[in-house]
């Protein structure tokens, strides 16, 4: 990642906008989708809620040629190591809303066949509500990892060691912790 | 019906004929019950009686735990009847429809994987809806719902 | 399994995890073990080997010894959006020999739930098993509950009922044929059977307060009135969905590539239906007209005219026409029920079953101990067996229900016909073209949610 190894001054400041802007107009979602939750996500594609004004309406059927995997549906005890091995085909920097309860938490469905949550298995950016979150939560979920793109909230985060920023701090041994410099805005950016 | 009647029958809810058959002459049975006219086999289920306050059977018809239940469908005469069979805890092994109705074989296959009910003489008895290496039967009665405690803010406990 | 960690960074137990992607031996027996029995119900009535052939397998490797087929997989997330099917694929070159769906990845307990939920509860796990109509899902559920409460619903409540599964089953088949003109190659298709089927789901947002999933249909009734000017919305959604199925009559019927592509692929005949338990459009698409609405009538069906459409050939071609015109025909059931909507309840009054108006909550004790009992404990059923039958969009969705006096059921067991047409789907493959096997996935229409519940 040689964007974060640049140190900063007005020029790389510059780049920076751009590439973080060219990465967030054009994320191309990898077609995972389960259940019901994919059924609203093929509803966001089509006509009424355009997905294509951000440029997303191609979803992906390679992993390797996708940057979003949106996780649209229950994720069973079966299915799971699939959606690692898909997480894992993905190219980095690549990101995961979890769409809908049964991706972020279980859902409704308390029960051994179901895995509580997909952040057991992969690592989530946006966790989008709802059974099943209508377009427009969707939408504001996209809107949210746009958000989070833009300002680079997002490769500050920890666990990922190729993303991480070079530190100045000589001590290595202290845990790393983010530092989140701007809050993130929710809604609508300017 | 002439072939159900040799069997211990009650009547449905919605009219339809349920017979009780022992495990002996389940196939029989059900042979008798398709040249009769009953040419689709609409569901094969399992049920597990654990905990069951009690059910209306037959005199002569032993109460078992588990009990797999044939719904069958006549098109020409818009019929259904149900077959009974009571398969012991012990021993739950049952014939399978598979040579008289091809179309049992997914059904049969998941009466194994969530029941543990084994039918002989299927072609491929294996796990169909649970992974392969699972092991118990999830919908048996003594196999818990596997909850995971939820923390809520205010909530006590687990329901 | 436990709960595990909420650590990401837990590497170790994450490369586990992606380690045990295969899943153990789904494997194919090699040719030589199949026995002729089942070769000839493999083959059936579809003559795929010449004439004259006896059945023995040994004479069926000559051209095709085993070390020359290959078994490729497809799957279980592949772009055909008809949820996580794989398939297990024995292949000699471009011509598939032998299928093994596999099934599983989308087992959500849903049996398992139900003996966790209430009868009152139960309307939202049963809804999200089928999700493209989840109106006749609970639609089901409420008519075996009700069965075995012996509780009969008001007038009102039936048509409202009746009107939403006909809507539900337009909207089903809309997605059908979106999905299916994109399996085809069609994106326009995709793009206008999701608009309309907007429209429908802009009525149920306005009815029930959500687009899908609605657990609107409970047991007693439905969970609220139509709203005001609902005549005004349905009947622009039946003009101009009725309109609409014309034009996908140009784009899709009158083209001859759809025709090259679905014609006289996955020949399905009557016998091997019936053998299969095959219903819905796949059984009606082979010339046997069994429509559970005209022959074994539930709701009002008896009351309405529609016709039962049937194929004759039984092949794809035959069942993308029989679900454009079911889409007409539940268009005409829908303007029926839009003029003998009877005023009244939209629930039945029995306060032992229906929760009371949230208004007379304040005023009543009562209302509020029986608020307070059906949410809370839920009604008792009488001990009891029922199953009931509707048909849904893909063919007879039955629910066996064991009750045991309990407000939660005992014993919940859901028939998909999905789960039971999906083994169609080698008979319909075989000896077929790799590329004809999406367009046969298609058209058996298996949802996911329903196979595997």
């Amino acid at each position: 990642m040689a964007l974060e190894d640049l140190s900063h001054n007005f020029l790389t400041g510059r780049l920076e906008d751009l590439v973080r802007w060219a990465r967030r107009a054009s994320v191309w979602p990898a077609s995972f989708g389960l259940a019901c939750c994919a059924i609203e996500m093929m509803a966001t594609g089509g006509a009424d809620f355009d997905l294509s004004r951000y440029g997303m309406e191609v979803f992906r059927n390679s992993p390797r040629q996708a940057d979003l995997m949106i996780v649209a549906g229950r994720v069973s005890q079966k299915m799971a190591p699939v959606l690692r091995n898909v997480y894992d085909q993905m190219m980095a920097p690549k990101w995961v809303i979890s769409m809908g309860v049964c991706a972020s938490s279980g859902g409704m469905f308390n029960n051994y066949a179901i895995v509580q949550g997909v952040d057991q298995i992969v690592p989530v950016d946006v966790y989008a509500p709802g059974c099943p979150p209508s377009p427009e939560t969707l939408m504001h979920a996209i809107l949210t990892l746009h958000e989070q793109i833009r300002t680079g909230e997002i490769l500050r985060r920890p666990g990922g060691a190729e993303l991480d920023a070079p530190s100045d701090a000589a001590d290595s041994d202290s845990p790393w912790t983010p530092e989140i410099t701007s809050t993130v805005r929710m809604g609508t950016p300017k | 019906m002439t072939a159900a009647a040799t069997y211990p029958t009650t009547t449905g809810l919605d009219g339809e004929t349920i017979c009780f058959v022992t495990r002996d002459q389940y196939i029989s049975a059900v042979a008798a019950l398709k040249d009769d006219g009953y040419e689709m086999c609409v569901d094969v289920c399992a049920v597990d009686y654990l905990g069951h306050p009690g059910r209306e059977l037959p005199e002569e018809i032993p109460a078992a735990r588990f009990e797999v239940v044939v719904n069958l469908l006549s098109l020409s005469r818009k019929q259904r009847t149900r077959l009974r069979v009571q398969i012991p805890e012990s021993d739950p092994r049952v014939d399978s429809l598979f040579e008289l109705y091809p179309g049992t074989e997914a059904m049969e296959r998941e009466a194994f994987d969530l029941m543990g009910i084994v039918f002989e003489g299927h072609p491929d008895l294996t796990r169909i809806l649970m992974p392969e290496d699972w092991e118990g039967h999830p919908l048996r009665k003594d196999y818990g719902v596997g909850r995971v405690p939820v923390q809520f803010k205010e909530a006590p406990g687990p329901r | 399994m436990s709960a595990g960690t909420r650590d990401v960074s837990d590497v170790k137990r994450l490369s586990e995890l992606s380690s045990e992607t295969r899943e153990g031996p789904q494997e194919m027996l090699p040719r030589s073990a199949t026995t002729s029995a089942q070769l000839g119900r493999e083959s059936g009535a579809v003559l795929r080997l010449p004439e004259g052939h006896v059945l023995d397998p040994a004479s069926l490797d000559v051209e095709r010894p085993d070390d020359e087929t290959m078994i490729i997989n497809m799957g279980p997330q592949h772009p055909s959006t008809h949820g996580v099917l794989r398939l297990m694929l024995e292949l000699d070159g471009e011509f598939v020999l032998r299928t093994k769906p596999v099934i599983g990845y989308l087992h959500t307990g849903m049996e398992k739930q139900a003996e966790e939920l209430t009868y009152v509860q139960g309307a939202t796990n049963v809804t999200r098993m089928d999700y493209l109509s989840p109106i006749i899902n609970e639609l089901a559920f409420s008519l075996a509950v009700e069965r075995l409460l012996h509780v009969e619903i008001p007038e009102r409540a039936t048509w409202i009922r009746m009107l939403m599964s006909e809507l539900n089953r337009v909207s089903s088949h809309l997605v059908w044929m979106a999905t299916n003109g994109m399996d085809v190659g069609s994106t326009s298709m995709m793009i206008y059977g999701l608009r309309e089927r907007e429209m429908i789901l802009a009525f149920y947002e306005k009815t029930a307060g959500l687009r899908m999933n609605l657990n609107y249909v409970r047991p007693g009734g439905v969970a609220a009135d139509l709203p005001d000017g609902w005549e005004d919305d349905v009947e622009i959604i039946c003009d101009t969905i009725e309109a609409r199925t014309y034009e996908y009559d140009d784009l899709l019927t009158g083209q001859p590539i759809f025709h090259q592509r679905m014609e006289g692929v996955g020949t399905l005949s009557a016998e091997e239906a019936l053998a299969l338990g095959l219903t819905g459009p796949l059984l009606r698409s082979t010339g046997v007209p069994w429509d559970l609405r005209r022959a074994m009538p539930y709701l009002h069906y008896d009351e309405v005219e529609f016709d039962v459409i049937v194929g004759t050939y039984g092949d794809n071609f035959d069942r993308y026409a029989i679900r454009l015109n079911e889409i007409r025909e539940s268009i005409r059931i829908v303007r029926q029920c839009l003029e003998k909507m009877p005023p009244g309840d939209y629930r039945t009054q029995d306060a032992k079953v229906t929760p009371p108006p949230r208004g007379r909550i304040d005023a009543s004790m009562e209302a509020l101990i029986h608020h307070f009992k059906l949410f809370t404990e839920g009604f008792h059923v009488p001990i009891g067996e029922v199953y009931t039958a509707v048909e849904s969009p893909r063919g007879e969705l039955g629910m066996y229900l064991v009750s045991d006096g309990s407000p939660k059921p005992f014993r919940l067991h859901v028939r998909g016909p999905s789960f039971v047409n999906l083994q169609a789907v080698p008979l319909l493959m075989r000896g077929g073209l790799l590329s004809d096997t999406i367009t046969v996935i298609s058209t058996v229409d298996p949802v996911m949610g329903e196979v595997d519940r």
